[in-house]
């Protein structure tokens, strides 16, 4: 299979690769996948005042995962919690030209942005 | 050094130029149809062909007489388990045949199980992926006409017990089939000593030309028959009909001689270069396992899983290197390879798997660049690999609460 140049670039220039400590205030980390699977996604936010920050991600998974989940942070930082909680999978699989059978690539970083609101949330709720 | 460069052997080899030139003048100036008794153009092609019969047959310690032309080990996989199904079914309704075969012959017998009743024992390998001849032994019934075990896995490169399990077969009165696609021309087969009834092999795995391959048919001791799954002319004994590709046989023909006077050379630069490749890997990297058997393996075979990294990824990294990778991300099922998962390999370790298949024309200066772009790669996705991380946390990955999907 070949893979669109977009999905290249962000396999070998990865954006935002890495971690913050997950007990940070305000950081937020959704985990979604299983290594049985294939593939596990790390997504993790920073929010100040309601808007995102930074972001940061870290994948196991097959190039166009690893290419969804760089595209995502890129797309978090700057986004309102609110904005953030409205990309579609469906706008990853445009923006990557991905083929249907790695649709699931996309999926996922959707319910890992989505997994890091919810544990940013569920973090701001309980204080 | 060229690129990209080749180190995915066991899929196919490139052709061999001595195996070229045997076959060029079989395009235009002899040209006939080998099955043309009645002038010179059909006897030059027949001649060849039956050159090449011999030089095919001595590779394997069979007779001439002994081998049937076909398209492919795929065909040959066909014809052994269907026409011996369709020929002995009288006598039984049981193939037994083990679960790390080639789909060729997996889904042969899944198809002899739905359209024809056949009743198929797929017996299970070790951790190596081998199988027990006393598995064999214990699974043969006195409906069982068929046992079909591959010579080595085409994935991971482990060798059969074959001659125990020929001797087996023979015990018992049953015919065994071996599907030899990885073995013939790498390791030396004795079809005499091994016992062997039936033995399906390709050229193109041999550094011949694609779209011929053989079926080794047993002529005495017993003599095996078969139903012919192709009606027409009668050729090849009347078990395969069809006009013979005279060019492509006359070029196994000269894959079969070169292997025969090589193979052990080839074998014995390919297992040391292999072993510098593996020991470079792991004295590089941590936990890394090796698939399949430590020493019962073909010689040009390596296959590693990389804990932490996903095998399609490794391969888009070193994308100017060809090689195969068992995780699902590379084939069209999204199921990792059924190989490593027969062995017990876990579907994590199963996804982050690489096979390395060395060959005739691979250099030193290429499987150390290999060793080297495998280790940065591995480095760099380890860097970008939440489970890593979660590893040198100390967390057992084996403990947390997935959310599959």
């Amino acid at each position: 299979m070949a893979y669109s140049e977009k999905v290249v670039d962000h396999f070998n220039n990865p954006r935002n690769m890495g971690s913050f400590k997950k007990e940070e205030d305000g950081v937020g980390t959704g985990i979604v996948g299983a290594p049985e699977c294939g593939d596990v996604m790390k997504l993790q936010i920073k929010v100040e005042n309601d808007t995102i920050v930074d972001a940061k991600f870290k994948t196991f998974g097959c190039g166009s995962a690893i290419a969804s989940s760089s595209l995502a942070t890129e797309w978090l930082k700057g986004k309102t919690v609110q904005e953030a909680g409205k990309i579609k999978n469906t706008d990853i699989v445009q923006e990557l030209n991905l083929p249907p059978v790695k649709i699931h690539c996309s999926v996922l970083a959707e319910d890992a942005i989505k997994a890091a609101l919810a544990d940013y949330q569920k973090k701001a709720d309980s204080k | 050094m060229k690129f990209p460069i080749y180190l995915d052997n066991h899929s196919t080899t490139p052709m061999d130029p001595r195996v070229l030139e045997s076959m060029l003048p079989y395009f235009t100036e002899k040209f006939g149809n080998a099955a043309s008794r009645n002038h010179a153009f059909g006897w030059d092609a027949e001649e060849g062909v039956e050159t090449a019969r011999k030089q095919i047959a001595k590779l394997i310690h069979a007779d001439a007489k002994e081998i049937v032309f076909t398209s492919g080990a795929t065909e040959s996989n066909n014809l052994a388990l269907k026409g011996v199904v369709e020929m002995y079914h009288e006598k039984g309704d049981h193939i037994i045949t083990s679960s790390t075969e080639h789909r060729a012959v997996l889904d042969t017998a899944k198809t002899l199980e739905a359209k024809r009743g056949v009743k198929v024992t797929y017996l299970p390998v070790d951790k190596f992926g081998m199988v027990n001849p006393e598995d064999v032994r214990n699974a043969i019934t006195d409906k069982t006409i068929l046992i079909s075990v591959m010579f080595a896995n085409n994935e991971i490169g482990t060798i059969n017990p074959v001659k125990a399990i020929g001797k087996i077969a023979k015990e018992k009165g049953i015919l065994f089939h071996c599907d030899a696609t990885q073995g013939v021309g790498k390791v030396p087969i004795d079809v005499q000593d091994m016992g062997i009834d039936l033995m399906s092999f390709s050229a193109h795995k041999i550094y011949g030309p694609k779209g011929v391959g053989a079926l080794y048919v047993r002529k005495k001791n017993p003599r095996v028959r078969i139903a012919a799954q192709m009606d027409g002319g009668g050729h090849e004994r009347g078990m395969r009909s069809g006009t013979r590709p005279v060019p492509l046989i006359v070029g196994f023909g000269k894959a079969c001689e070169l292997c025969e006077q090589e193979m052990a050379a080839d074998a014995a630069r390919l297992s040391v270069m292999r072993d510098r490749l593996h020991a470079t890997i792991t004295k590089a990297l941590e936990d890394v396992y090796l698939n399949g058997h430590p020493t019962e393996r073909l010689p040009h075979n390596l296959n590693i899983s990389f804990a932490y990294v996903e095998g399609e990824s490794l391969l888009m990294g070193c994308k100017e290197i060809a090689l195969s990778s068992g995780s699902a991300c590379t084939s069209a099922t999204l199921e990792p390879s059924y190989v490593l998962r027969a062995l017990g390999v876990g579907a994590e370790l199963a996804h982050s798997s690489i096979r390395f298949g060395l060959g005739r024309f691979t250099l030193d200066e290429e499987v150390d660049y290999a060793g080297k772009r495998i280790i940065e790669t591995v480095t760099k996705l380890r860097e970008m690999s939440p489970l890593y991380e979660m590893a040198k946390e100390g967390i057992d990955l084996k403990s947390v609460q997935w959310a599959a999907h």
